[in-house]
């Protein structure tokens, strides 16, 4: 099914993968987001710092239209989405991975994997999943949801990589997982980058970030409130402490 | 001994085709129901209308377009379906951020003006429907019955139909997309699959079950208003048995019970309308999620 999208905006450039403005958000009368502004280069790895309630998660769902309303301007790869239904977001481009991880209990592994379909060319074929993610391979027809968590999160993340979509949005991976599968994650997200996929991920744990990314975005209150490289965190750390109370 | 036994049979084997018939029907009417519900969460009560509509459909093509019960097999689901997707786009897709409750009274309402407006156009007495010839004439001799060949294919369409529709559901990427939307549909529709659409095909779906399964009863019982509801109170006892929502369950269930109304015909006949409801008064006491719902 072909959707027609609407054609790039002139006078736009383009040459951010993201790029995100004045982003409000709303589920029923409760209002999440009071103008989200960021951007994301391609290739970037890009994580939502911030407490729990920030508007981290939400921000995510805002981009997939998985909210109530949304107002502003979140422009991807030059096209203006905020209007779009979330399969036309989908189809544009973005591959959503939730924070609930959203494994389908009736269906088995490999069902999960191939459920989204595919939006582009250039997504990773099924002997590379398989040997990205071992466990999937031999659990192929278990049922999604009788998996580990961590092989869960796994699945989660693999079953976007297929589709080809070009940026991933990561709802906090590494959540309630033991360190080893964390470490696990770290290197696919790595691994993912290297591949020239770009990944927004929301994080807790800006320790972990640190490890897979290029910049950082601090969320406060539904708004991005301060951003720093991760050259500069080191030299940060003291402000990130304030905004994130650890 | 033999010769009292191979008589009882004799006596009751009329039954109990007669009984899988019935079932044949209520496994194709649940499981439209049970596609439906899993889908759309709505209790779909317009499902006799449907059926009804089925009949009539086939009965129009033949008597105003000449168009004979095969194509009518093919062509009033569609028909129906058609209708089912008008009805869902302009008014069942409203309720869906409502309770149930809403869906149930809607279609509820839908069912009485769709039958309303069938009577006062035809009547209530019924319009004769014949079988198509290939499927008349002498019934098939087993020996110890005769077994009518219409009824034989009804029973034997309807479980292939059951069949394919399971087949669908479990073996097919659309079946993956549809059971992936009955557990979390936001999320398969920010994977790209236009979710709302496969909702009003799903519901068309179940409405075109329902209308085959009436273009199949048409030659049976006399194509009228009213046949519906007579069926769907006890089609929804044989939801409530078999679990809502479970495929496979309903069909099962729609068989078994029209079984277990045959031969209560045969051995105690003052019963046998009553069976299926005494046996849903258990089931819901002993497993009030259906014998193969999920809890």
């Amino acid at each position: 099914m072909p959707d027609v999208l609407p054609p790039a905006m002139p006078g736009i450039t383009t040459d951010m993968m993201l790029a995100i403005r004045d982003l409000e958000a709303w589920y029923g009368e409760s209002h999440v987001l009071h103008g989200v502004s960021l951007d994301i280069r391609p290739g970037e790895v890009v994580t939502l710092l911030g407490r729990n309630g920030a508007g981290k998660t939400s921000t995510l769902r805002a981009i997939m239209g998985l909210v109530g309303r949304r107002s502003g301007s979140i422009v991807f790869e030059g096209r203006e989405t905020i209007r779009m239904s979330p399969d036309q977001i989908g189809r544009a481009g973005i591959g959503y991975c939730p924070e609930e991880r959203g494994i389908f209990a009736s269906l088995d592994v490999t069902e999960n994997l191939m459920l989204p379909p595919k939006v582009r060319s250039g997504g990773l074929d099924i002997p590379t999943i398989h040997a990205l993610f071992p466990n999937l391979k031999e659990r192929a027809r278990s049922q999604g949801t009788k998996l580990s968590g961590g092989e869960q999160q796994m699945l989660a993340i693999a079953r976007i990589l297929r589709t080809g979509a070009p940026l991933l949005l990561l709802d906090e991976p590494t959540e309630g997982l033991a360190p080893v599968i964390v470490q696990q994650i770290g290197r696919m997200i790595r691994e993912i980058k290297q591949r020239g996929f770009t990944v927004l991920l929301v994080e807790q744990n800006f320790r972990f970030a640190q490890t897979v990314a290029d910049r950082h975005y601090v969320m406060e209150h539904g708004r991005v409130v301060d951003s720093v490289t991760n050259q500069e965190m080191a030299g940060s750390l003291e402000r990130l402490h304030a905004y994130l109370g650890v | 001994m033999l010769e009292e036994l191979l008589f009882q049979l004799e006596m009751s084997a009329p039954q109990i085709v007669l009984g899988l018939v019935n079932g044949a029907f209520y496994a194709l009417l649940s499981l439209g129901l049970a596609v439906i519900f899993g889908m759309l969460n709505v209790i779909n009560f317009a499902h006799g209308a449907q059926f009804m509509m089925g009949a009539f459909v086939a009965w129009m093509l033949l008597n105003w377009l000449g168009i004979p019960y095969w194509g009518a097999l093919i062509l009033s689901p569609l028909i129906v379906g058609a209708f089912g997707v008008v009805i869902e786009r302009l008014m069942i897709s409203r309720l869906y951020k409502l309770d149930h409750l809403y869906g149930l009274l809607l279609t509820f309402g839908l069912a009485l003006i769709i039958e309303g407006l069938f009577r006062n156009q035809f009547g209530s007495s019924g319009l004769p429907y014949s079988p198509p010839t290939s499927l008349t004439g002498a019934p098939i001799d087993l020996g110890f019955m005769m077994l009518p060949k219409y009824r034989v294919w009804v029973v034997v369409a309807a479980l292939v139909v059951c069949l394919a529709t399971w087949l669908v559901i479990e073996k097919t990427r659309l079946g993956a997309y549809l059971r992936a939307a009955t557990e979390n549909a936001p999320l398969v529709q920010a994977f790209g699959v236009n979710v709302p659409r496969m909702v009003t095909l799903t519901y068309a779906g179940g409405v075109a079950l329902a209308a085959l399964a009436g273009v199949l009863a048409a030659p049976i019982y006399s194509v009228n208003p009213g046949m519906g509801s007579s069926f769907i109170i006890t089609v929804f006892a044989v939801v409530v048995i078999g679990g809502m929502g479970s495929i496979l369950g309903s069909v099962l269930t729609g068989f078994a019970l029209g079984l277990v109304e045959g031969l209560t015909k045969v051995v105690y006949p003052e019963a046998s309308a009553t069976v299926i409801f005494v046996i849903m008064a258990i089931v819901l006491l002993a497993r009030p999620a259906g014998l193969f719902g999920r809890a």
